[in-house]
């Protein structure tokens, strides 16, 4: 469970940024979270309240999009989306695909300010 | 009321622990250190093999350690009786390392008295995953008694590590663990990936790790002559 440290980390992320940018009240935030980052999404959403209490964040919401897995598979020489991450085989012909090509993100994308 | 606005960012929220993770590797590869994190989770035999691959190469090279737990220094203490230099990391509550944990660890460390760092990060197969320590292997240890779904069970951390170590070998039949699915689990998370199995205990399999290990070292000393 370390959900917590890595929301504390978007607050500071987040806050730093809006005081670069003239300040304001931050609506919501967009973050992209891949299914290999080794975050658990709900275990975010859950931290979150605590994280952003006495900062500029109180109040808002954290908006997350999931990112799916994606490999290369050179056999096929395509992008091909994993539905589960323990099983690197392409799943239109079925050989080994290591490359990862997307699914690691942990990403602060931006912020929505009123 | 004004309109919304939109502040794009696209920053990786573990932005921090990447850049000093890679300052660090920077400091490793110029002090000439070749540095190997171990990950499992709790019981695995981590430090029993990390006792043992101290003991082997203790004459050889200049080694350190970082042992990171959440409480005591039993680790510390156990590692004390080799020839290496050995510091515990207590974390508190924190479930895992972070690179500004290793900084400040080395802190009073002269980094050119050493050739080899081994970083053994705290009992958990979940959170270290996403945390760079700056280091040039990362080890995941699973033990023949965890079942031989373990890497179906936490494919991330197995998926950010080099190579899967296999321990308590010696005990493999005792407890009917079968050697082939437990490779195909592994294989399945992270195709390819290095795999040793062996016995902290009884030495078997250490043999083939050792000399593994060297050569990879003696590989990095050659890029990093090159470099300079």
């Amino acid at each position: 469970m370390h959900e917590l440290s890595i929301a504390l980390s978007i607050v500071n992320i987040a806050v730093e940024t809006l005081e670069k940018n003239g300040g304001g009240k931050v609506e919501r935030l967009y973050l992209k979270l891949g299914k290999l980052s080794g975050v658990v999404k709900d275990a975010l959403l859950f931290s979150w309240e605590l994280a952003c209490a006495d900062t500029l964040l109180e109040g808002s919401c954290l908006v997350i999009e999931e990112i799916p897995i994606a490999v290369y598979c050179s056999v096929c020489n395509a992008d091909r989306r994993l539905e589960a991450a323990n099983n690197f085989f392409c799943p239109v012909c079925q050989n080994l695909a290591p490359q990862i090509v997307q699914g690691k993100e942990l990403e602060l994308t931006a912020l929505e300010i009123v | 009321m004004s309109e919304p606005r939109l502040i794009k960012i696209r920053e990786n929220v573990l932005k921090h622990n990447d850049v000093l993770a890679g300052t660090l590797r920077q400091r490793f590869r110029q002090a000439g250190v070749f540095v190997v994190s171990l990950v499992s989770s709790p019981g695995a035999g981590k430090t029993a093999f990390l006792e043992k691959t101290l003991t082997i190469l203790g004459n050889k090279f200049r080694i350190a350690a970082l042992v990171g737990d959440l409480a005591t220094d039993n680790d510390a203490e156990r590692l004390a009786g080799s020839n290496a230099l050995v510091k515990q990391i207590t974390t508190g509550t924190v479930c895992h390392l972070e690179a500004v944990m290793i900084n400040k660890a080395l802190e009073d460390w002269n980094l050119n008295k050493f050739d080899l760092l081994f970083i053994e990060n705290v009992g958990n197969l979940v959170c270290p995953a996403g945390y760079d320590l700056g280091e040039n292997i990362r080890l995941v240890l699973m033990s023949t008694t965890e079942g031989e779904d373990k890497p179906l069970k936490y494919p991330t951390i197995f998926n950010t590590a080099d190579v899967a170590i296999i321990t308590k070998m010696d005990i493999a039949e005792a407890v009917e663990f079968d050697l082939d699915k437990a490779r195909k689990s592994i294989q399945s998370v992270r195709p390819g990936m290095k795999i040793f199995e062996l016995s902290a205990k009884t030495d078997i399999g250490m043999h083939e790790w050792i000399k593994w290990l060297e050569e990879k070292i003696g590989d990095s000393k050659l890029t990093s002559a090159f470099e300079n």
